[in-house]
This record gives C-alpha cells, structure tokens and sequence, in this order.
C-alpha cells in the first residue's frame, strides 16, 4: 500500500529522474577489472548480467558506486534534485496533478490490515546481554523499537543504542554478497571449500579448527557448538570483546573461588557507592539499574525522600553527574581508596580532613544502612578493587539483599587472556579454520597483539559480519551477518532471563544468522527456527504443552521464569594490597557513549548524538581537567558567551604508541588523566563512519586494556568540533531550581507574577495535554533523544551543518555546570513547551503554526514558509529548520538509497527543504489513540498516549497525560510544591513544566560536594 | 579647487542660491534635456555603468545559486534566523524615505530647494525600495509559495496570518512602491513632453511621446496636473511614517530582548530619513560635478540636506540612548544581559563603530563650513549608509545570538553568498540609477522653470501656468 | 512642430487597455475552467480492466466491505487482492476477456495496477474507518459509486471540500447502520438528526477543524 512520503514528494520523483544513469560497463573491461582484482566495481554477478535495473539498484546500494559522502558529486547531485525541486515548487500552481497507481496484494498476508501497525516482541543482544524490545512494524517494515515491559532488562524503557539498532539494520553499507579475497563466489562454492576443510579435520578431532567470537548468551548456539564439539573434540572457542569485564569475573573469583556475575537491587538501596562504575549507563542491565535507582530518588509529596549517591571516579561519567557528593581521581589511585574504604569499614573510621574526610563520612553513612547499601566497582577497575568491592558489601550484609551473585550470563573466560592465545596460536601456524563471527577484533583488539596481521597466517578465515569492516579485509571470507531483527535467535539478560529473537523482515541483504551458519556447518539443513525451537523443547519449555507456550512466550518476548538464580557465596576476604598507583598522566579508555566499541560508528544517529558533558557529536575527544589543560597549555574558555568548537590537537603517548586527537575541557574530570573512548578511528566504518575521530585502540594494548601512564603533548594544530551547546551557565535564569532533599516543601517566596494576556484566555474543556520533567531523575543519557530521532523521521545533518548550529533535534538535553574545577551538572531536557501563550503563532505570517484546542501548538509543515520568524520569536528555541533538503543529505542517505526509506513512519511527514519543525508531543500518537478512543465512545485513557520520549527514558523522568484528568499522573505531578516552568515571568505559560532537582547531600560532609 | 570657488561665487549671491544666475526657461530646458537627449555621456558614467553591471550579474549569481541549493547556503543558524537578508531589506527601505519625504512632506511645506534633488530622490526610492523588496522574498524558506502572504480567496480556505507583523509587512512595502511609482511617474510627464518636442530622433520622440501620454501643456492639463500631484503628495505623506514604522513592527512584536521596544517606530523613522538624505548625497554629489549641474543642484541643495541628516541622526542617537537607559533601568535580566552584550560581547567592535558613524560623527555637521564642504559632506555621507547598516546588523544580529536560554547560544557569520546578495543589490541599485539619468530628465525641468519664476518675479504664484 | 502621434493614436492607446482587459478576463475564465479539468471529476480513468461498480454493487449487491475490507478498521479502505476477485471469478465468467488481466495476475502472481481515481495529497492523513464509525457514509465522498459502470471522482478534494464537513457535519451525517446504504434517502430533518447525531457521539466540530486532524 501506499506510504507517506514527503511533504513535495512530485519534487522527489523529479528528482530521481534527473538522477544521473550509472554507467554501463562492457564485459570486457569488467574482466580486466576483475584482473586488476579491484573490488571497487563490481559487486554482483547480476552486473554482468548488465540488467539496467539491477545496476541502478546497485550504484544507489552500494557506497563506492555513488561519490563519497561528502564529495563533490554527491553535492552536485544534491543541487541538481533542489533545482529541480524548486523548479517545481515554482509550477506547483499550475501543475497537472499526475496519476498515481494502486498495486494491491495478489494473496493479501493473513491477519495484515494495511494502515493498521503491529508490535512484535523480541530481544536485541549488546556484549551478549538481552534487552527485550517491541518492534513496531508497518506492512511489513519494523519502523520503531520501544523497550519490552515484560522483559526485566527493560521494563519498558531503552537506552539510546537499543533505539538506533534499528537503523543498524537498514544501514545501507551492510555487506550485500558473500566474498573470497573481495571477490564474489557463490554460496555453494564457499560451502564446498568449508566443508571440505572441516572433512580434513576430522582426523585431527579438529585440533586447527577455531572460533573468535564476541560474548553471546544464546542457548541454542550454546548447543550447536557442543554439538559440533562432539564432532570435534580439539576444537576451541576464543572470546573477544573490546568492552569486556574480565575483572568482574576475576574478582569474583578471587572472592568466591569461581566466576559469578553479580547482580544489583538498586530498589533496595538507601547508599550507593560507586567506586568507578557508571552503572547507570553502562554495562549488563543499566537500564533496568537507573530505573530502580530513579525509584529510589523520585521525590513527591507522599514520600518527600531519596537515596543517596557516592561516586569515586577516574573519568566524568553520567552516573557521577548523578552524584550527591563525588570524587575525582587517577584510575590508579581507585585501588588504594577502596582498601582504604574496606579498612575503614572493618575497623570502624577514623575522621580527618581531605579525602579521609569523605571516605570516613561515606563509610558511616554505609556503616548507617547495612543491607541497603550498595559499593559497587567498575569494570575498568582491577580485579583487586572488585575482590575489595565484594568484601565491603559482604561486611555491610549486602550480599544476597542488595548485591546478588549469579552464574555467570556469558562465558566468564577472561577475554585478553584468550585473544592472546588466539593469537599465539595463529602466529604458530596452529590454525588450520578460522571463523570470526561478528564484533571487529581487526580493529579493537590490542594492539601489542598484532592480531589482524595474525589472521593471515590462518589456513583459512572466515568472516561472518554485518559489514565488511577491518576484519573483513583480512579475512579471506567474507559472509554477509542477518541482523538480529532477520534472524530466530535466542539471548540472556543481565538477570539470566532468556528471551527469544524472532525476525521481523526477510535478511534485506541475503546474511545468514550465526545460528544457520553453524547449522550449515553440522550439515543441519532445518530452518533456523526450528534449530531454536528445538533448543527450548528440549530444555523442557512448557512441560508438554510446547507450542502453546511457545507462541505464547514469543508473543511475550520472555521466557517465562528464566531468570538464574541467586548463589549462596562465602566469602574469602582479599589481602591487603600495596598502593600501586603510579604517578604523572594516566589515559583512561572508556566505550563511547554514542558509537560504543565502534559497533555503531555508522549509524547517523548516534553520531549525531551529542556525548554527555561534552555535548560534541561526529568526533571522540581526549578529555581533560581544566587544571590539567592550563598545564598543557590549553586555552579554551569555556567561560565565553559562545564557546566556539576550535579544538587543539594534542599527541596522545602510551607505552611508545602514540595518536593524534582533539583536546577539550570537562569540568569534574580528575587531573592528570586523559579519557579517550574507542569507537572512532575507523578505516572500514562506511559512507557515515570513516575517518570519524581519532582511534583509540591504536594505543590500547593487552596490559593496558582500561588505563596505563601516559604523556600528552599539544601539537599546535587545532580542529573543529562540532558542539550543539556553548555556553554552560544559567546566568541566573533559573534554568533548573536545584535544592536540597531536606528543604521539600520549603518553596522560597517567588513574587507572584501578574499574569496579563491580550487576548482573551481559552478555555480547555477537552483533553489538556501536558508534560512534566524531573531533573532529578535525568541522567542525561540522551535516550529520549534517540527516541525522538527514531519515532519522528528526524534528518541528521552531518558535522559540517551541526558547527553551522543546525541540529534538527525536537528534543536536547541542556547540560549546565556551576563551576570549573568542582562542579555540579543539571541535565534539563528540553522539547518544545506547547505554550498556551506561544510567541511563535503569533508571528506566523500564513498561519502554519497556531493553537489547537487541547492547547497543543501546531506546526504544519504543508503551510509553512520558512519566514523563520517563529524560531527567531521562541524564548526556548526549540524549534529546527530545513536548511537544505535534509532528506536527500549525505548524513541520511535518503534519495540514494532505498532501503533506509523502509525505516520511516509513515504517520509522520517526512519534512522538505525550507520548512520549520518541532516536537508535536508525538500528536500522532495521541491521534490514534483518540480515533481508537472515539471508536469505543470512551474518553482517552490515562497512560494510552506515551510519548516516544517518555517511553524510551530509563528512569522515567518524563511523565505525559492529560492534564484534565484529576487522576492522571500528570495531573499530580502539575501539583507537586515545586513544580516550575521555563522563564515563568515571559508568560508564555508552557505546558511542559519541571520538577527541581533535589540533591541529598550528608550532612555530615557539607563542605565536600 | 575650482569647483569650490565656483560654489562660494553661487553662493555669494543673495542668501539662499537655489539656481544659477544665468539661466532662462530654454536654458534650463536644454542643459537638463541635453544630458538626455545630445550630450555625450562622460567616461565617469560608463565607469560606473561597467561597476554597476558587475554588481547586477553577482546579484543573479547570488540568485540563481540561492534558489538552487536553499537558503542553507547563507550563515543564517538557530538561533539566528535572521541574517544578512532581513538586514540589507530594512536598510534598503530605510534609504528608499527621503524620496517620499522630499517629493511630499517638503512639497506641501512648500521647501523651494526640494525642487531639483526631488526627481532623484524619487527615483532612488523607487530602486531602493526594489531592492529592499527582493529579500523578503528570497529569505523563504520556499519562495514557491510566496503568494501566501497575500489575501486571496482560495480553495485551502486559509487566510494569511492577520496578527502577524510580516504580513502588514507586505501591505506596506507594495502600497508604499505602487504610490512612490505612481507619484514619481506623475511628476515627469511634463518633462517627458517637453523632451518629445525637443527630440530629432524618430524612435525617441515616439518612446518619449508614448510615456507622455499626450501631454500638451494646455492650461487644462497643467490644472489637472498640479491638483493630481497635490493629492497624490497628500496621499504618499503618512506613507512616509507608516511604511518605516511597520518595518520596525516586525522586531517590535516579537518578545527577543533588544527587539521588543516601544520606541521602535519613531526611531527607525528617523533612521530611514536619516540614511535616506545620506544616500541622496552620495549620489547627487559626483552626478553634479561630472554633469556640471552646481548651477543647478547648488551648495544650499547640500546644505539643507545636511541639516536634515544632522537632525535626524541626533534622533536616531537619542534612540541608542534610551535602549541603554531602558535595558539598564527595567533590571530585566535578559535586556541588561542584552545591552551588556552588545558592548562587551562578541560584536562590540560592530557596536562601537556604529556608535562612532551615527552617534559621533554626524556632530561635525554643525559647522556650516562642514556642511559646505563638499569633501566632507560625501564622506559623511558614506560614513552614514554604513553606520545604518551597522545599526540594523546589531538590532538583527546580537539580539538573537545570545536571547533567552543560554544552552542554545551561538554565533552568526555571514557567508561568501551572503555578502555577495549584499553587492549584487547595490549593483542593481546603480544600475537603475545610471541608467536613469542617461534616459530620463534627472532633475524636474518644469519645476525648475516654476522656481526661476519665483525667483525672476519674486513670490511664488502657487499654480501658475509655465509654457515650454 | 509637427505632432508625434496623430490623432488616432487616442483610439490605438484606448484599444489596447480594452484588449489588456479582455485578455486578463480570459485567462481568469480559462483558469476557473481549468480546475476540475485537472482534478479529473467525472473523467473515468482507463484501468486494467473495466471494473463496473454498478454491475457489482447495484445489479449484484455486493456490499463495499466485501472488497474494500479495511474500510472500517484501518486509515486505508484498501483495494481488494486479486485473489478477492477469483472467489467467485474461478467459477463464473471463467473465459470472458475482459477477466483475462486479472487471471493473469493470479496466476502469475502479478499485481494488478489500478490508476488512483480518488486521492488526497501525502500530507493529509485520511483514516476511512473514523469517517464510518461517525456515520460518514461511503457515497458522502465518494458519490454514488453503485451508479458508476467506469468508477470516476465526484470531488476534487481539495481543503475547503473537507472543511465543508468537518465544519458543519450535521448536515452530512447519517446513522452509523445507513453508512453504506447507496439508497439512503437524505431526510428532510438532515439538520435536526445530524445535531442528535453529533451529540451521540461526542463530535465536537472545535476538535475536528484542529489542523492536526489532517496534517502532522
């Protein structure tokens, strides 16, 4: 059926037809190509076959066929389509409307209504761990992932990776066809050669045969390989993952004689100590684990009360913007802190200044809350300090209230150890078969391995991959990966809980999932599904009556009672460990907060993410303190009414191993340490990715997987980056009422503003939609952002349009700070404030943006203009412009490639060049819900309209309803003592308002922040 | 040298020097007609010719590429909406006022030296204000669709925005050109006859004829003519006020500290007038040396002129004065910060040069001999296109750079295409203006006539009848 | 001296403000003239195969729904599957040409293309079924279809045609069981019985004239 496409979609279908033909390349050359062996040409052999419509498909598929992204053809391209656009912009008046066709089914699909989405449950795996989503798909396109309330590890609610997995998807530079040395072959001839090589093995009891995966909690794959174990007894599994949590398990081990995984009940939590982790954002269940912390931290009349935040960190995390009171220092000095901590709390305290005054004052506060205390140590930090970490909480009796021990989700072996094997088994000629599924070890393993090299010296490598990225190029197979949303799988979450995978779309790009990969291997020519199937009958799902819990556990999307169990554990105390901090510069590696391990350095829109604290998209910096900075000779002054992105260049040295990257300030950063994060640096990303940032593994080696020593030198070069914030202060403009826990209900006297209107005020009988924010619960994970991003069509504009201050995100996260050296962070999301006063409808020249009767402020993008007057006249600037035709702009890839069109929701315009837009409080949403509502003669429901922002939000700080409706949450949050809106006094009387944001510091430690 | 000696003998006889002693009716006919009609253009008109064609094909350059691309292509950003285009539009208005001011106001005041400066002016107006006309255009967003902004019964059923000040914009501008048009085309008539008669050329007698509408100078149409361009003076008069003061309207309305000022109105009146008189010197000042017209556009024309410039940019630098005072006694947070910015921010140095072009300098005008200096006179008057300029860069610019959230601050530069749009407008603009005074009589033959009337017979006898 | 013009020219100059006027009638004429012819009311347009709505939904009766099953559920009334028309095309008028595209398609599994008769523009949000859920009935929009034996547009739906209703809807409105009775007879008390009509079902014309009704 039809889809919604763009505002003037008659100036798109011009523009594909002023589209240049691609041109045709004889046979002949083609064999002289292949001779010359370049990749670059061809891709298919529908090529040779040299069918039009197939090499139009492809030059529009394939990225080396169309111009580099940013190049000079695809600009010209670019103008041509505008051209012609606005050429018919121009006729539009006088244009005969063309005749448009209608292609119904032949064999309509059962139970498909068109028009009408349906929601799928499934799980969508990051480092092995689930994270349950529901995928909403339109005709057969999944369009949007909201997060599983079934499903433990989400409750509902998605971190801003999850969102963007879906465009991961659709990423038109996924790898298309199965190669040998960049060469098509076909299926067959790969098996074949696989085949005949495992035979070889066979002898051997498959001593050369070896498996480089990332960690992965699949049961059936699980079983696969024991099946092809048994067939190859010597066979060996190799782990690797760039952001892996080798002390966790270390530790553990250390404390428990064996690998456990712990598990944390925030819920239960009234002190939380974190000794370098960012739980909140990082790691197995973080989303789960900032929801129940946010439980913990809601303050409302009926419970005017909060838990209270230690963070001691190496790094500025988004946990520690969280903090009551937070610490900053070395990586290296974490270990003799939480020895000092585990002292401190087994021989009672000892009160002094400085440090100790902190640790000594955190300690009683722990001492005060036995079993409802949490200490919990990043995985960054050595298993010594997790080895302290678990003794603490043994002493404190948190084990099994607040802290629960678990077997392990994934394979606990330690990653650096195995990789390092792998390695040395490549160099000794020991490996015949090679298989590399997934993840990108050519790129991110470490470096002193030299382990892409390694691969070579393989008998023969296989690569199962979403693209053919680093690791590709040096492997001689390349085999296209099915994305999870293709394929039938099954995974873990943090807790255990299992979950099963369905596909939600043919694999676009003919990959194979990993399951019917090894299935293939084992000569097993089922289904995938019923592979996965059988895994669960046999694991003795539904005693009997399998298939009706099967379909039911998948219309679910979680297994029902999976969860592990929690372990006894008894506990060996730790040694007392000798400060081994060193002294001068440390690096600390972090995952990027956008792009992770590199994982999602392709994806626009998490590039166009801007990274917490330093709200800089398209580049990862070197982060420094601002006392660091002035030692290096730094000058940026962030102090400026617009801090302008011109970054310095500095020469990043570790262990002999230097790179290159942009420096920048972060207040709260510890001194004399760098945080650089992985991702960037790629060389095989795609269109988006490449040439993004700088590559941190290139520094990063086996001993210094998480921080070492290391010096840093300015090389006098300057780059720019790409900032969607400049000016960090409120400048009293009371952004964001901070105030301290104990003072609830104390509202400090406002002068009553006298509210005058020139026109009369309206009534709102109806619904009176409105939203409310609590700042005390942002974490400023930009979640909700992604969301938006996902659920509203939003265009990415690219670094160059983002430093021309062009981002055309409905919803920011302002982040502002108090001061340099020690300070406080706000997050404040910001979308746009629906004013029953809006200043921008006023000065609309052709009304296209005016008032409907629920209070909601329109924007219609058909009537607009693009005056811009109305985003000059909003005191909030929320509202984004087309500067260009952002739809046909290389941050999308739109026009030139089909496919990401599969993505769009087609309830939302798709929003042409010169036109203003804004968030709409999701109206389509509530549209629907009141045709639904309408249809049942029933008013709309509390809690039936969810904004996408507000669904995606971990901790829930986003609260959307009726405002009418005396028993919407809404309506009581509206109520809350403290509740306050943007700049009351400019009258403009929004409807999304803000909750302040409480911290709760100790009293005993009032000086320390 | 010479030329000064030559205005100070204009000069010396009787007070106020408005026309050369030697000249007669057929004198004044033939030296103003002859720069049309046989005179041989001087070099420095095709000079200038040759620049102004320049700028024109950069303004289609300009064009062409905006249209092409979107006006993406310009530095305009969130927050600033608002770039080069809104500000090169207000100043052009502003210059398009002393030709309505001059031909009405002056007129039904009865200011005898308006005659002779009172056609170019017109004429600069009329330029001016196109030029001014073109950006509100071209800063859509999607100039397609433009016609919205009008009120036409469609099948939308939708109505423009009436409470939405751009849309009084348009009635404004278009109302003010069509009256200007029809006002500075009523008034050359009679030259245009008297052109026809003297011309020897077929092909000019028939174009002059054809505009001149069948004008024979009975007393009938001399009768006709004269009431017509009274009430047409009438008509165009509180244009003078409006049109600028709507302009000002269009920041006045919205709620952006530095825009939302009640003084507005009256001060960019002002400033119109103001820049306006400025522009009437640099044009008028080269036109009279190189077409030798200082008998006829004489140092008193100068003179008044620069009273005129003098007191409305003492208006104008109350103005600056009171958004001080205002920003410092409403101790609203966002106007202090405003005005604090503007001083010390990031365009200070924009600020203080404005400051320095229509606070400073227009003081020196109060010397007579400055205002008689002709030196001193056309760099003042540069210093004022571009102090206005400023003036209106600074209002657009730093008042929406740095408005109300401090999270969505940011910075505007101006791109090669702006800058180049910028040019290109003033190249159309010298382009018309050229091309008028080589085409079309560029001071009011008859009106001159009825002053040397005036002056030969000493009062003035309102509409008395002047034969060719 | 001699005159430029002679006085003929008077008469010339009158003619030609005469002939400016009459042209600019014309082109206003030719304009308004213009209209439906772009919009194709009332052109039936060619189709792989001349379906008659009369034959099928007068002389047969066959109800809207039977084909357009998304009508009452879904935005999009939808175009039935070709394997809709083989229910009973597989057993009568087996061998008629006319029948011969869509056997094709079935058995070639080929859509059909039909040519789009009604349409809004892509940024109008149109939902059918919330129109015959409030008793919009099929023939208010569409015209009496069953009348049809090549289907073509009664309206040009242009914005002013739907504001028309969503205005003052108590003048179209029928009983939600007269939706797709092509008889209906439009009682004479349309105006009373729209307004109880209204009132039962809470339609509320401040809430449905929201731009955001149609556009997002």
């Amino acid at each position: 059926m039809e889809t919604r496409q763009n505002v003037n979609r008659a100036d798109e279908t011009k523009g594909a037809s002023e589209m240049p033909r691609p041109k045709r390349i004889s046979i002949g050359e083609l064999r002289e190509r292949l001779k010359s062996g370049d990749p670059g040409v061809w891709r298919s052999l529908e090529e040779i076959a040299d069918d039009d419509e197939v090499k139009a498909f492809l030059d529009q598929e394939f990225p080396r066929h169309t111009a580099p992204w940013m190049g000079e053809m695809d600009r010209r391209q670019f103008l041509r389509l505008a051209g012609a656009s606005l050429a018919l912009a121009g006729l539009a008046g006088c244009r005969i409307r063309p005749i448009k066709e209608i292609v119904p089914y032949v064999k309509a699909p059962e139970n498909l209504v068109p028009g009408i989405p349906k929601f799928y449950a499934t799980a969508l795996t990051l480092g092995g761990y689930a994270t349950g989503v529901l995928v909403e798909s339109h005709e057969g396109r999944p369009t949007k992932l909201d997060g599983n309330p079934e499903h433990p590890a989400s409750l509902g609610s998605t971190n801003a990776l999850t969102q963007a997995m879906i465009l991961e998807l659709y990423d038109p530079d996924r790898s298309q066809s199965l190669t040998r040395d960049g060469k098509y072959v076909t299926p067959a001839e790969f098996e074949a050669d696989v085949k005949a090589r495992l035979r070889r093995q066979l002898a051997t009891g498959g001593e050369g045969i070896r498996f480089l995966l990332p960690s992965g909690s699949s049961p059936t794959i699980e079983r696969l390989f024991a099946r092809l174990q048994e067939r190859y007894p010597q066979l060996r599994r190799h782990y690797w993952d760039a952001v892996h949590r080798d002390s966790v398990y270390e530790g553990a081990r250390l404390s428990f004689g064996r690998p456990l995984e712990p598990v944390y009940r925030f819920d239960r939590a009234d002190v939380v100590v974190s000794l370098d982790a960012d739980f909140l954002f990082e790691g197995p269940g973080s989303v789960r684990y900032a929801r129940d912390f946010a439980d913990r931290r809601r303050v409302r009349k009926d419970a005017p009360t909060m838990n209270r935040l230690y963070v001691v960190e190496s790094t500025m995390s988004v946990t520690g913007g969280m903090a009551d009171h937070r610490l900053s220092m070395r990586p290296s000095e974490v270990e003799a802190f939480a020895e000092a901590l585990r002292s401190a709390i087994r021989d009672g305290v000892s009160g002094e200044g400085g440090q100790n005054a902190f640790l000594s004052a955190m300690a009683q506060d722990l001492l005060a809350n036995p079993g409802a205390s949490i200490v919990i140590a990043g995985e960054n930090q050595p298993a010594a300090v997790h080895a302290l970490v678990n003794e603490i909480n043994a002493l404190l009796d948190n084990h099994g209230s607040t802290v629960q021990w678990i077997e392990p989700v994934v394979n606990p072996e330690s990653r650096l150890e195995s990789i390092r094997e792998l390695t040395a088994d490549l160099q000794d000629g020991k490996v015949e078969l090679l298989f590399v599924f997934g993840g990108n070890p050519a790129y991110d393993a470490p470096v002193d391995l030299q382990f892409d090299e390694a691969i070579r010296r393989a008998g023969l490598s296989v690569r199962l991959g979403l693209n053919e990225d680093e690791t590709s190029a040096h492997c001689r197979y390349h085999i296209p990966l099915a994305h999870e949303l293709e394929s039938w799988g099954d995974a873990r979450a943090f807790d255990g809980t299992a979950s099963i995978q369905q596909p939600l779309i043919e694999p676009l790009f003919n990959g194979r999932s990993v399951v019917t990969f090894l299935a293939m291997l084992l000569g097993d020519e089922r289904h995938e599904r019923e592979i996965v199937k059988e895994t669960w009958q046999l694991a003795g799902l539904g005693e009997g009556a399998f298939e009706d819990v099967w379909s039911a556990t998948l219309a679910k999307g979680v297994v029902p009672n999976s969860a592990f169990a929690p372990q006894e554990v008894s506990l060996n105390p730790f040694p007392a460990v000798a400060s081994r901090a060193s002294s001068g510069l440390e690096v600390r590696f972090k995952p990027d907060p956008t792009v992770y391990d590199g994982r999602f350095t392709n994806s626009p829109w998490l590039q166009e993410l801007p990274k917490p604290f330093l709200q800089a998209t398209w580049d990862n910096v070197m982060m420094v303190s601002p006392r660091t900075a002035e030692g290096l000779g730094i000058e940026i002054d962030l102090g400026a009414v617009v801090v302008g992105g011109a970054a310095p260049i500095a020469e990043l040295t570790v262990g002999g191993r230097k790179v290159t990257g942009a420096v920048w300030i972060v207040p709260g950063h510890p001194d004399d340490t760098v945080t650089v994060t992985l991702g960037y640096g790629r060389e095989k990303a795609g269109r988006v990715g490449t040439g993004t940032g700088f590559n941190a593994c290139a520094v990063r080696s086996h001993e210094a997987s998480w921080f070492a020593p290391a010096s840093l030198a300015l090389t006098g070069e300057k780059t720019q980056l790409a900032l969607t914030q400049h000016h960090y202060s409120m400048e009293n403009r009371g952004v964001v009422h901070e105030m301290e826990v104990g003072k609830y209900g104390h509202k400090e006297h406002h002068a009553a503003h006298e509210e005058m209107n020139l026109y009369p005020d309206r009534e709102y009988d109806g619904n009176k939609w409105a939203m409310v924010i609590d700042t005390t619960l942002c974490t400023g994970c930009n979640a909700c952002v992604a969301a938006c991003v996902a659920e509203n069509n939003i265009a990415t504009v690219g670094k160059d349009e983002v430093i021309r201050s062009r981002e055309m995100h409905w919803i920011r996260i302002d982040r502002y700070f108090d001061d340099l050296d020690n300070p406080r962070y706000a997050h404040v999301p910001v979308p746009c404030m629906q004013c029953e006063n809006a200043p921008c409808e006023v000065v609309c020249p052709v009304a296209a943006t005016a008032h409907d009767n629920e209070g909601l402020n329109m924007m219609v993008y058909n009537r607009c203009v693009g005056t811009r007057y109305c985003s000059n006249n909003c005191p909030y600037k929320v509202r984004r412009f087309n500067f260009y035709k952002y739809t046909l702009y290389p941050g999308t890839w739109d026009e030139e490639t089909p496919v990401t069109k599969l993505l769009r929701n087609p309830n939302v315009t798709v929003r042409g060049r010169g036109v203003m837009e804004k968030c709409t409080y999701c109206v389509q949403r509530i549209s629907a819900a009141r045709r639904r509502a309408k249809k049942e003669d029933r008013p709309i429901r509390d809690g039936e309209v969810v904004t996408a922002c507000q669904a995606a939000c971990p901790t829930q700080a986003i609260v959307f309803g009726n405002w009418n409706d005396p028993n919407a949450r809404v309506a009581a949050e509206k109520a809350e003592p403290h509740h306050y809106v943007l700049m009351e006094e400019l009258n403009a009387r929004p409807r999304t308002g803000y909750l302040p944001k409480f911290r709760n510091p100790n009293p005993a430690m009032k000086e320390a922040r | 040298m010479s030329q000064a000696l030559h205005d100070k003998e204009i000069a010396d006889i009787g007070t106020e020097q408005l026309i050369g002693a030697e000249h007669s009716n057929s004198s004044l006919t033939s030296k103003i007609g002859d720069i049309v009609l046989k005179q041989p253009s001087p070099k420095q008109w095709f000079v200038s010719l040759g620049f102004a064609l320049l700028g024109l094909s950069g303004l289609l350059v300009a064009i062409a590429w905006l249209l092409y691309e979107g006006i993406g292509i310009w530095g305009v950003n969130i927050p600033v909406g608002w770039g080069f285009a809104i500000i090169n539009f207000v100043w052009w208005i502003g210059i398009g006022h002393a030709g309505t001011l001059i031909s009405a106001i002056l007129l039904l005041m009865r200011q005898r030296w308006r005659t002779s400066i009172n056609r170019l002016a017109e004429t600069m107006t009329l330029f001016a204000v196109m030029c001014a006309g073109m950006f509100p255009l071209l800063h859509l967003g999607r100039p397609g669709v433009f016609y919205w902004l009008f009120p036409y019964p469609n099948a939308l059923g939708m109505w423009p925005n009436f409470r939405s000040p751009l849309v009084w914009d348009v009635f404004a501008v278009s109302t003010y050109f069509t009256v200007s048009l029809v006002f500075w085309y009523v008034g050359l008539i009679p030259d245009l006859a008297s052109l026809r008669d003297r011309a020897k050329k077929r092909i000019v007698q028939v174009a002059m004829g054809f505009l001149a509408l069948g004008w024979r100078g009975s007393a009938s149409h001399w009768y006709r003519y004269e009431s017509a361009y009274l009430l047409l003076a009438g008509l165009s008069t509180p244009l003078v006020v409006s049109v600028h003061s709507i302009v000002s309207l269009d920041f006045a309305v919205s709620i952006i500290p530095g825009w939302h000022t009640t003084i507005f109105p009256p001060y960019f009146v002002a400033g119109a007038v103001y820049s306006g008189f400025a522009m009437v010197l640099t044009i008028v000042i080269p036109l009279r040396a190189w077409y030798k017209l200082r008998d006829l556009i004489t140092i008193d024309h100068l003179d008044w002129m620069a009273r005129i410039t003098l007191v409305t940019g003492l208006i104008v630098f109350y103005g600056y004065l009171t958004e001080i005072f205002y920003a410092w006694y409403s101790g609203n947070v966002f106007e202090s910060f405003m005005m604090a910015n503007r001083m010390t921010g990031p365009y200070s140095a924009f600020y203080w040069s404005l400051i320095f072009c229509n606070g400073i300098a227009p003081q020196i005008l109060w010397w007579r001999a400055a205002r008689r200096n002709i030196i001193v006179l056309f760099v003042m008057s540069l210093i004022v296109n571009i102090g206005m300029w400023l003036e209106r860069f600074i209002i657009v610019i730093t008042s929406l750079h740095a408005d109300f959230m401090p999270s969505s601050w940011d910075m505007y530069t101006p791109t090669f295409w702006d800058i180049l749009l910028y040019v290109g407008t003033i190249g159309f603009f010298l382009t018309g203006m050229v091309l008028f005074v080589r085409l079309l009589p560029a001071i009011p033959i008859a009106e001159m006539k009825h002053l040397l009337h005036q002056k030969l017979h000493g009062h003035a006898h309102a509409s008395e009848e002047v034969k060719a | 001296m001699p005159q430029v013009f002679s006085a003929k020219s008077n008469v010339l100059a009158r003619a030609t403000f005469l002939i400016a006027g009459l042209m600019l009638l014309v082109i206003i004429l030719a304009g308004m003239y213009m209209t439906p012819y772009t919009h194709r009311t009332g052109v039936a347009l060619d189709q792989p195969t001349p379906f008659s709505h009369k034959h099928h939904a007068k002389e047969l009766g066959i109800d809207c729904r039977y084909c357009h099953t998304g009508a009452e559920e879904a935005p999009y009334a939808g175009i039935p599957a070709t394997e809709v028309c083989m229910t009973c095309h597989s057993q009568i008028w087996t061998n008629s040409p006319l029948l011969l595209p869509v056997q094709e398609s079935y058995l070639k599994n080929i859509p059909l293309r039909w040519n789009k008769v009604n349409k809004v523009p892509d940024f109008v949000y149109f939902d059918h079924s919330i129109h015959i859920d409030r008793g919009v009935s099929c023939f208010t929009c569409h015209g009496d279809v069953t009348e049809m034996n090549l289907t073509f547009k009664t309206n040009a739906f242009e914005m002013l045609y739907c504001l028309d209703c969503h205005r003052n809807p108590e003048e179209f409105l029928r009983p939600t069981d007269e939706v797709f009775n092509a008889n209906y007879e439009t009682p004479p008390n349309q105006e009373d019985l729209g307004r109880q009509l209204m009132e039962k079902h809470a339609i509320d014309t401040k809430q449905i004239e929201d731009c955001w009704v149609c556009h997002r």
